[in-house]
């Protein structure tokens, strides 16, 4: 028997904005997680113009390293079909945002603990209007530098493209800032999966 | 001036031809479109042009696992788009049914499948679509569903109608709709786009000719089953659903 064939990817469009993001698709740590971690940041275009109309979608590990994962990220309330929010209680480990009119997106989530032999990393898939096939991408976080330099993703890669996957913490807020470019200077790593 | 649609034409006939002679001289086949697909003009910022990184043969990896969605998630009309307002929305009532099957045939169990569509005057329910054709107060365009145990799944909605967009002059889409799907592995991920058969409009759309491969771009046409249509009630169309890409159960059968 030969195996089927990949059905081809399109582009998500530029009309997505009323069927896939969900209200609290960000909010993937409880609201009394005192332990979350907010992660924010810009898409940009080759043209360093922001990108309006990008989908970001995240899935990780809980602080302990599992990926088990939990259904609810987008529960729905049987009585009037609207969005219920999750359900406090489970990490479902997945996050979906769009971007904002200035390109920017945010999340707040829990620290995601690392897998045996990697350090511990966010993976992200973007979507947009005028990507043909979705890009996946991750976020490292930069207090883990010893991690670094044995993950065998980042130590395969040249020092100024590793640090395009690195999200810088800002001190003030304590929160962290990862920009996706999708082109041209500083353009982020993207990643096949083979 | 403005792009025509011969400009459009004759770029799209260079790139398959380019394709066509490639796989003539042994290159393999490519069922996703390019991400630098030139006559789709909003690609041309928007694509990396460093080669992606690859990723093999560590089954740690997170992207290997993939969120889950359950019973929560979905409420039991929201496979309906013809059930959510109180009336009944315009145009032909349609189902569309198929199977999601991992590349190595297995069905994909219990996974999410999200769609979206114009309704059947082709407008969106969205503010940014200034299309002047009428919104349908009785239809918003939008479903989900969690497929069976063998990967099956069944939407109940209304033929969407073509629509116009601006990549160049008298651009049209023929009718389509959206779909979302996750897999077992996030690595599996797909956004795509379901069309009908024997659309006029095919040929001269440059999102749907991104698909250089012609078996691919088949692959995204849906099939008209009467054994499917309902009698005195909807018209039946199948398709079945292929997600690309490396899942953990695969390592741990040694697949690769
Ligand atoms: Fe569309």
């Amino acid at each position: 028997m030969t195996s089927p064939q990949p059905t081809p990817s399109h582009t998500v469009g530029p009309f997505y904005g009323y069927a896939l993001p969900f209200p609290g698709g960000g909010e993937v740590a409880s609201a009394d997680r005192t332990d979350a971690v907010v992660l924010h940041g810009h898409v940009y275009d080759g043209a360093g113009a922001p990108v309006p109309d990008a989908l970001v979608e995240m899935w990780q590990a809980d602080p302990d390293g599992d990926l088990t994962g939990a259904p609810g990220s987008m529960r729905r309330d049987p009585v009037d079909g609207g969005f219920l929010g999750r359900n406090g209680v489970d990490f479902t480990g997945f996050a979906r945002v769009a971007t904002d009119a200035a390109g920017q997106w945010s999340i707040r989530t829990l620290p995601p603990g690392a897998r045996p032999g990697h350090a511990p990393y966010i993976s992200v898939c973007v979507f947009a209007r005028g990507l043909l096939h979705h890009l996946f991408t991750r976020v490292y976080f930069p207090q883990d530098a010893e991690a670094h330099a044995a993950d065998p993703l980042l130590a395969s890669l040249d020092p100024d493209r590793r640090e395009t996957l690195v999200a810088t913490a800002d001190r003030v807020t304590g929160s962290y800032r990862f920009d996706i470019r999708l082109q041209g200077e500083k353009e982020t790593v993207f990643l096949d999966f083979q | 001036m403005p792009l025509s649609q011969q400009d459009i034409d004759r770029e799209v006939a260079e790139l398959r031809d380019a394709y066509e002679k490639s796989r003539a001289a042994g290159a393999p086949a490519v069922r996703h479109p390019a991400r630098n697909y030139a006559p789709y003009r909003s690609s041309a910022l928007r694509h990396p042009r460093q080669p992606l990184v690859p990723v093999h043969g560590d089954p740690e990896t997170v992207e290997l696992h993939t969120p889950v969605f359950g019973t929560t998630d979905v409420t039991d009309i929201d496979h309906d788009l013809t059930r959510q307002h109180h009336g009944e929305p315009l145009g032909e009532r349609i189902t569309v049914s198929g199977r999601l099957l991992d590349s190595t045939g297995r069905p994909v169990r219990g996974q999410l499948i999200e769609l979206w569509q114009a309704n059947s005057a082709g407008r969106y329910a969205h503010l940014r679509d200034q299309h002047p054709a009428p919104l349908d107060p009785n239809f918003t365009g939008v479903g989900r569903t969690l497929t069976g145990d063998d990967g099956s799944y069944n939407f109940t909605t209304i033929k969407p109608g073509a629509y116009p967009w601006r990549n160049h002059e008298n651009a049209w889409r023929p009718a389509h709709i959206h779909f979302s799907l996750f897999g077992s592995a996030f690595t599996q991920r797909l956004i795509t786009q379901m069309y009908f058969p024997n659309d006029p409009l095919f040929d001269y759309d440059p999102i749907l000719q991104s698909v250089t491969d012609e078996s691919a771009r088949q692959a995204l046409v849906a099939t008209y089953d009467h054994s499917l249509s309902q009698p005195e009630w909807s018209l039946g169309y199948r398709w079945d659903i292929v997600l690309d890409g490396p899942s953990a159960t695969w390592f741990e059968e040694g697949r690769r």
